[in-house]
């Protein structure tokens, strides 16, 4: 794991106010045995560290904490590797300053 | 959901949908604004710096009433290596004007107060309300949008697309492709909360002035990228953003380089002490001219982020925002007035006033720097910081070291580096693409 892994990112969202949507997650990941590089990717360039490899080597995702930025669209939808929606209205992260 | 037919939904409640919504209902158009947001504002996110002149076209006395942090009178750029700065400071006190011309704002305080002005001009704002899809007829024509409200089906004449940088809405009904990864950055930001007098102790300012601080170096390490530091009134406004292709090739994480841009010896004294009350991230265009899609289209036009509407080179996008909003507007009215229809032909029209107008001009002028720039970051952000500190601290050491000897070593250090071809080079490339 990288140095910046350290950087505990949880502590960042914990500042935060989310409205979560329980059991609706606006991302999905499709299933698959082994990540695509563009998916893999995403557990270090997802800025609210909501990608995640499991112990049996797929990508999962928790999208509570997701700040909708849109840059795993960006990256890993053309591919077909995930699936993206916004929340629901009223749902998400609900910035104060932004 | 909404039994009743309107002239114009505008989707999206940021800086680009609340400038058309307001024209537009001004002009007495019968308008429909749709966010996702419990309010207009809580899903944006920006440095923020706002420019008057733009608001000024659509609120000429916005000063009275609108929530303006600071009026900025210092502009910073810096160029970083891992331990030093080499700076390029302005201050003017002319920018202590009866009517700055910048100002810091927070977005989701100013998006509430655009938002109200919106709906004082008489539009109908609904929030919590997501878009999920373009209505379109046989023929492809825009015709209204699907919601997630229940019977969420509404129907107008034309749709402003003003649904930010990732475009959900028009890639789905593919009016335009979803952007490249090469043509966007991740900023993440952190708002850091001072003593008034300790903030404005630490950036010399006096009552309401402000400062900004740009910084490009070892920072984004080899990437394209560049960090900020904007003051508002009790707060720093503090982050940094690269390429999202640049992220996905390096495995850098966001977080893990703003920790690094924090701890840096330059930055952690302008913090120290702060207390953090939110960690925001957010795309921004970087394309520039080039990657600008189709604008318009048969019932429908896209306006702001979402048609990559960004100065990244003068890191200018709420002002393009506003200004191709409202825009827009005017030349819906202008249709509309005609009693024209809302086809691809007529709404030609917005695009025809945009090209007249600094957005495409501005845009135009530095259609080849995003190119450059994200060709040849490892020059320009990482070896060219680095030439530069080491020249300056070979400069101001006073060794025994003659000066003919030292300037020959920092010629030499540049010469190795970039070799003279590449020197000469980087500086015709610039050159030519600033022009």
């Amino acid at each position: 794991m990288s140095a910046e892994a350290a950087v505990r990112v949880e502590d960042k969202l914990y500042l935060n106010r989310y409205l979560v949507d329980a059991g609706r997650a606006h991302i999905k990941v499709r299933p698959h045995t082994t990540p695509s590089p563009q998916l893999l990717s995403l557990v270090n360039v997802c800025p609210a560290h909501c990608y995640e490899m499991n112990s049996t080597g797929q990508v999962e995702i928790t999208t509570d904490g997701c700040v909708e930025c849109g840059t795993c669209r960006i990256i890993a939808e053309p591919s077909g590797d995930i699936e993206w929606n916004y929340p629901r209205g009223g749902y998400g992260v609900l910035f104060k300053f932004g | 959901m909404i039994e009743e037919r309107f002239d114009a939904i505008v989707v999206g409640a940021g800086m680009a949908g609340n400038a058309a919504a307001l024209t537009l209902a001004r002009k007495g158009l019968k308008v429909l604004q749709l966010e996702r947001g419990e309010y207009s504002g809580s899903k944006n996110v920006q440095g923020a710096i706002l420019y008057s002149d733009m608001l000024e076209k659509l609120i000429p006395d916005f000063r009275e009433d609108a929530p303006l942090e600071r009026h900025l009178v210092e502009q910073r750029f810096w160029m970083m290596d891992d331990n030093s700065h080499t700076g390029l400071h302005y201050r003017s006190d002319e920018f202590n004007e009866e009517r700055p011309n910048r100002y810091t704002i927070i977005r989701a305080q100013f998006d509430k107060w655009f938002s109200k002005k919106v709906q004082e001009a008489g539009a109908v704002v609904l929030c919590e309300t997501t878009v999920l899809e373009l209505l379109q007829d046989a023929y492809g024509k825009v015709i209204g949008v699907r919601t997630d409200r229940k019977n969420g089906q509404v129907g107008a004449d034309v749709v402003v697309l003003a649904e930010g940088v990732s475009g959900l809405l028009g890639t789905r009904a593919g009016l335009r492709k979803t952007p490249d990864k090469s043509n966007v950055a991740l900023a993440v930001k952190e708002m850091h909360f001072l003593p008034q007098e300790t903030l404005e102790a630490r950036f010399n300012l006096r009552g309401d002035e402000g400062a900004v601080i740009e910084a490009v170096g070892t920072i984004s390490q080899g990437m394209t990228g560049m960090g900020f530091i904007y003051t508002n009134k009790e707060s720093i406004s503090l982050g940094i953003g690269c390429l999202v292709a640049d992220f996905e090739k390096t495995g850098q994480t966001p977080y893990g380089l703003l920790e690094k841009f924090k701890q840096h010896p330059s930055v952690a004294a302008l913090i120290a002490g702060s207390e953090v009350k939110e960690y925001a991230a957010h795309l921004i265009p970087e394309g520039g001219f080039k990657a600008i899609p189709q604008l318009f289209g048969d019932g429908w036009v896209v306006v702001g982020d979402a048609a990559q509407l960004n100065n990244a080179i003068h890191r200018e996008g709420s002002n393009l925002a506003m200004t191709s909003g409202r825009i827009a507007a005017e030349a819906i009215f202008q249709i509309k007035s005609r009693r024209d229809p809302m086809t691809k032909e007529n709404l030609a029209l917005y695009k025809k006033m945009l090209d007249e107008s600094f957005v495409m001009k501005d845009l135009k002028k530095y259609r080849d720097m995003p190119d450059l720039l994200h060709i040849q970051a490892q020059n320009f952000f990482l070896t060219y910081p680095q030439l530069v500190s080491k020249a300056m601290t070979n400069f101001l050491r006073v060794d025994g070291t003659t000066k003919r000897e030292k300037e020959k070593t920092t010629f030499r250090s540049f010469l190795a580096a970039r070799s003279l071809t590449g020197l000469v080079g980087d500086a015709f490339r610039l050159a030519r693409a600033w022009r």
